[in-house]
Formats: structure tokens, C-alpha cells, sequence
């Protein structure tokens, strides 16, 4: 073998191994991150009070025909207080619906969160012993679900949402997903 | 040393589901259903805190999926059942031993293709070496040689 070659052997492997690492760091890997095997499938059963009323039921079913967001939050969720802003922002800029679930949290706590920060939310399920967020394979909030009008999950967001976040990713999705006409 | 020595032994002799003591609430009648929610809880990762499984972890969510699958095993469901529970939900990520299929074929085939292309160098430098140490001798090396061995055995001879 040439010599050059046989001496520049060191230098390639390095290329390749720095190639794999600067990879790696630029594809903004978060190790936190776990795939849903939930996307494509649809919202679980259930039927839960809501946060304003222990007697007001919500089902699955009362969901239907409706492209929302399903925000999974806590009031002793730190980053579901960092979020709450834009959840709010949103709401109110009318771009999409956002239901709440809240999860293993007090009703009076939740209540006076909303009262003093404000309520995104059209619908707030109230899932105190975290048996639904169970189902939807929720490992902490807050998580946020992209459901269209059948039921079925588009995306899901694990972390706080951001404006960057909604723009990029979601509204076009949610565009797509929107009746036309 | 004698004390460091003390604690390495007590550390090897403690038994992989001692953290399992916490979890004396699920009880079982048969001790087979028994053994089968540990395993299961065992194999299973925290999704909270990941370097931890079910039955070692303290985290909220960690309770709760204990819980669930204490009640699923108590109305009858089998282990594979509870395992497709799970990963219906939380997918492949919640079991510690991945499947195999082919998005984890790196995983399981990964080390053994590494180790065959270590292999091949490996062989093909060692084979090198032997090729080099048999090179033949040329007609005028045999012609030295042969006096050189000729010398040394009249020299033997000599001496004896």
C-alpha cells in the first residue's frame, strides 16, 4: 500500500467519527424526546368531569368535528406555567381551539391558576388520577396533542409550546387538516 | 484496604430486586403471578426518570403504571398482554430489551458487524506478517546456511 495512504488512515477515521459527532450535535437530538406510538391512532375512551364542574361529563365523542390542541397541564408543572403565556396568545389569536387536560392536579388549584393567568382552554377535562393521561402515554407535562375532527393524533409535543414551535411546525399541519372551502 | 475490601463484597452479595422491598402493598395468591409482575415491572424503564425501571423508581408515574398493571394481572391478563399495554402507549422505548425489527436491526446486528470487520483487518495484518517470515532464501544464503549448520555440528562433535 502507498505509503501517503497508509499514513493518512488515522486522519479519515477521525474525519468520520468528528463527521458523526457534528451530525449529532446539529440535528438538535434530545435524548428526552420518546417517538408516540400514538400518532395515527386515535384519542383514547374516556369520560371525565370538568375542571370547572365535578357534574359537567366530557366523552371522547364530544370532541368530534373539531381540529384542537390537547395541552396536558399541571399547576405543579413548572414548564406548564413558562407555556401558559403562549397557550393564552394563542387562544386568543383564534388560529386553534385548545383543550385542556389536567392532570393529578386539585380542582381548586386549577381553577385559581386559570383565573389568574387566564384561560386558553375551550374545554378543560379534569383527569385527577391521571388514568386517561395513562392512555394517551403522557410521561410529563406538559405534553400537547395535535387531534383532527376524527379523533386522531397528528403530533405531539413533549415540553413547553413556544410561537416558534406552533408557526413552524403546527399551523401548517393544522392548515392541512382544516376543512377547505 | 480491609474496609474497602468489606464493602466491595457486601456490594456484589446484595440481591438485583432488593429496592423491590418497597413493594410489599402487591401481593398475589400465587406466587408465579407474583414472580411475573416483578419480572415485569423489572424490564420495564421509568419513563420519568429513564435510567430507572418500574420497580425501582419513586417518581408518580412510576406508582400509577405499578398500580395499573397490579390491577390489569389481578383481573387475569397475562404478562404479554400488560407488555402490549404498554407499548401501545409509551412504545418500544418503556421496555429495556428491544425488539427486533428492522429499525433496531443496528442494535443487535451492530457489534457483530464491527467485530467481523476487526476480524478481516486482524487477518489480513497477521497473514502479511507470516508472508514476510517465510520469504525464501536465495540460492547463496542456502549455500551459508548449510556451512553455517555444517560448522556448529563438526563444532558439537568436537566437543563431545
Amino acid at each position: 500500500m502507498n505509503r501517503y495512504l497508509r499514513y493518512s488512515i488515522p486522519l479519515l477515521v477521525f474525519v468520520l467519527i468528528a463527521s458523526f459527532l457534528a451530525w449529532g450535535l446539529k440535528r438538535d437530538y434530545n435524548p428526552r424526546h420518546i417517538p408516540s406510538p400514538l400518532i395515527g391512532k386515535s384519542i383514547p375512551d374516556f369520560e371525565l368531569p370538568t375542571v370547572e364542574s365535578p357534574d359537567t361529563l366530557v366523552k371522547t365523542s364530544d370532541l368530534q368535528g373539531r381540529v384542537y390542541l390537547l395541552n396536558v397541564w399541571a399547576t405543579w408543572c413548572v414548564s406548564c406555567r413558562a407555556e401558559h403565556e403562549t397557550l393564552v396568545h394563542l387562544s386568543r389569536s383564534g388560529k386553534v381551539e385548545i383543550v385542556g387536560l389536567n392532570w393529578k392536579d386539585e380542582r381548586d388549584k386549577a381553577r385559581a391558576w386559570l383565573s389568574q393567568l387566564g384561560d386558553p382552554y375551550t374545554i378543560n377535562i379534569f383527569d385527577k388520577k391521571g388514568r386517561t393521561a395513562i392512555d394517551l402515554g403522557v410521561y410529563g407535562a406538559p405534553e400537547t396533542f395535535l387531534v383532527d375532527s376524527k379523533g386522531v393524533i397528528h403530533y405531539k409535543h413533549a415540553g413547553p409550546m413556544t410561537m416558534e414551535l406552533f408557526n413552524e411546525t403546527l399551523l401548517p399541519l393544522i392548515e392541512d387538516l382544516k376543512p377547505r372551502g | 484496604m480491609r474496609h474497602l475490601l468489606l464493602t466491595l463484597i457486601l456490594l456484589l452479595n446484595l440481591p438485583p430486586g432488593l429496592h423491590a422491598a418497597t413493594l410489599a402493598e402487591y401481593t398475589f395468591d400465587e406466587p408465579d403471578k407474583a414472580e411475573d409482575f416483578r419480572d415485569i415491572i423489572e424490564e420495564m424503564r421509568c419513563l420519568v426518570c429513564q435510567n430507572e425501571s418500574l420497580a425501582g423508581s419513586n417518581a408518580e408515574l412510576a406508582i400509577d403504571l405499578r398500580n395499573e398493571i397490579y390491577e390489569m394481572m389481578k383481573s387475569g391478563q397475562e404478562k404479554q398482554d400488560i407488555i402490549n399495554f404498554m407499548v401501545a402507549r409509551y412504545g418500544d422505548f418503556v421496555l429495556y430489551s428491544p425488539p427486533l425489527k428492522p429499525t433496531t436491526y443496528p442494535i443487535w446486528f451492530g457489534p457483530l458487524i464491527v467485530f467481523l470487520i476487526g476480524g478481516v483487518v486482524l487477518f489480513r495484518i497477521l497473514r502479511r506478517k507470516n508472508v514476510t517470515r517465510e520469504t525464501e532464501l536465495s540460492a547463496e544464503e542456502e549455500q551459508r546456511l548449510n556451512r553455517l549448520l555444517n560448522q556448529s555440528n563438526d563444532q558439537r562433535d568436537a566437543d563431545q
